[in-house]
């Protein structure tokens, strides 16, 4: 039986992993290399680099990340963060990267995702989707001429719901957000989320921005709800804080796989103990 | 030597640097005839079968591959590499394959499934085989595929793998071996298995 996938996330700048504590078996904590192995002692199922360096010049250090890690640790990567064009995707294959994860340039340009899937295979190509659940007075932008694309057009946010559910708790209407949660475009997730999958992307990385960073746990209905709407895995991302929040993401959200940075960075929990906490509640994990 | 074939599709690095973490001398190559002067062959892959085959048709490698086969150098075939050994696949249209075996390569249908078939699920051994020296049944391994191959003649099948159906994960004929998943991305499992390949070249 297929088993449901624990993957820890590690945020690197200008190659180095941030916002962590100094773990106790690590002789570097910064190091994304001895961070990996660390999650791989642990039985990780996969592992997600999320490239957060800013500037240019330092975007070609992940890839010695990427080559260093696959040199050792023999599990699915996964690079997200600054993927622009099929140039990027490439180098980062060609150093050991399993998938990509392409968030922003897909909403700048839907077809890049059908360019990349074509060229490389539906298999190595992530896309995050950051949804946020609509509310009255957001603001949104488009892309000029976006919506002008027949194919594109579907993908439209319906905003009349906002007066029926005015409150953002009751919403069950999703927008797609940029730039961390703070810009909101006028598409809605889960529209988005399936013609993506349309353009051949091989799984989605669904994010909750209204749960990222809270601890309060996974937004479920915005899982289940992209879950069932495509028929390409779905990782949970986006605020766990126990145990229960992963077993929830997993059998009442239906994702096939959930992500989770904080709790496994700052040694909350281990990976195993993630995987054995779930299998006692009947949730089929590898041990 | 153990050569492996480039071809431009899928993640070779991790192949030659899972068998160098096990201490097994491979090379990568996209050239005939370094292929037909290795020991061994391995033949990865991810992406679609008619992609493959017509990369491996355009660098003149189909020759050397089967020839290498037919001499009886051990061969292994990683995901794409195990469907090619087959006579044709339904993807896009038919293609020819290799025709090493007899039977289809076919596409999980899906209803509730999520394709592709992605993750770590366990391996029934169907025929115990010198490449699964010292793995136990019901071992993970990591997979990423949406078809996969149907034998006709079920006494090559050497393990399968339950996703909706019991489907063959793994081949094995005298010197072909050939799996579904990636032993590359396997951990310690799959690094086992690759060092059990080793073996088998070194037996020779």
């Amino acid at each position: 039986m297929l088993a449901k996938r624990i993957i820890p996330c590690l945020d690197v700048r200008d190659g180095r992993v941030v916002k962590g504590v100094s773990f106790q078996n690590l002789t570097d904590a910064g190091d994304p290399v001895e961070n990996a192995k660390f999650y791989d002692e642990q039985g990780a199922d996969e592992l997600v680099f999320l490239d957060i360096t800013a500037s240019h010049e330092k975007r070609k250090i992940i890839l010695d990340v990427v080559a260093r890690t696959a040199d050792d640790v023999f599990m699915p990567l996964t690079v997200g963060g600054g993927i622009r064009t099929l140039e990027d995707i490439r180098d980062l294959l060609n150093s050991g990267c399993d998938k990509v994860s392409v968030n922003t340039t897909a909403v700048h340009d839907p077809y890049f995702i059908k360019r990349a899937s074509e060229k490389f295979g539906s298999q190595c190509i992530v896309v995050a989707v950051d949804a946020k659940r609509i509310k009255e007075g957001m603001i949104y932008e488009s892309e000029e001429n976006w919506f002008n694309d027949a194919f594109l057009k579907e993908v439209r946010l319906d905003l009349s719901p906002i007066t029926r559910h005015p409150s953002p708790v009751t919403s069950l209407t999703w927008a797609i957000s940029t730039h961390g949660g703070r810009r909101m475009r006028l598409i809605d997730a889960v529209k988005w989320a399936k013609k993506m999958e349309e353009l051949g992307a091989g799984e989605i990385l669904l994010t909750s921005m209204d749960r990222d960073g809270t601890k309060d746990g996974y937004d479920i209905e915005l899982t289940r709800t992209i879950s069932e709407a495509v028929s390409i895995p779905v990782i949970a991302s986006g605020g766990v804080g126990t145990l229960e929040h992963i077993y929830e993401g997993l059998v009442d959200g239906k994702a096939d796989a959930a992500l989770a940075a904080s709790i496994f960075h700052y040694r909350e929990y281990t990976v195993k103990e993630a995987k054995e906490y779930l299998k006692a509640r009947g949730v089929p994990v590898r041990l | 030597m153990i050569a492996i074939v480039d071809y431009g599709m899928g993640n070779l690095r991790s192949v030659e640097k899972g068998f160098l973490k096990v201490g097994v001398n491979a090379k990568i190559t996209n050239r005939p005839e370094v292929i037909e002067k290795a020991d061994a062959i391995v033949l990865p892959g991810v992406g679609a079968f008619k992609d493959c085959m017509r990369e491996l048709t355009s660098l003149e490698l189909t020759d050397a591959i089967v020839g290498a086969i037919k001499k009886g150098k051990p061969y292994l075939g990683i995901c794409l590499g195990l469907q090619v050994l087959f006579s044709e696949s339904e993807e896009f249209g038919k293609c020819r394959g290799l025709d090493i075996f007899r039977g289809k390569v076919v596409r999980f249908s899906s209803g509730n499934l999520k394709i592709p078939h992605m993750g770590w699920n366990e391996l029934t051994i169907q025929k115990q085989n010198p490449l699964l020296n010292g793995i136990k049944d019901k071992t993970y391994f990591y997979f990423v595929h949406s078809f996969y191959v149907a034998p006709e003649d079920s006494s090559i099948i050497a393990a399968t793998t339950d996703y909706g159906l019991n489907f063959t994960s793994m081949v094995w004929e005298d010197n072909i071996f050939a799996v579904q998943f990636h032993p590359e991305k396997s951990q310690a499992a799959g690094l086992r298995l690759l060092e059990n390949f080793g073996r088998i070249v070194k037996s020779r």
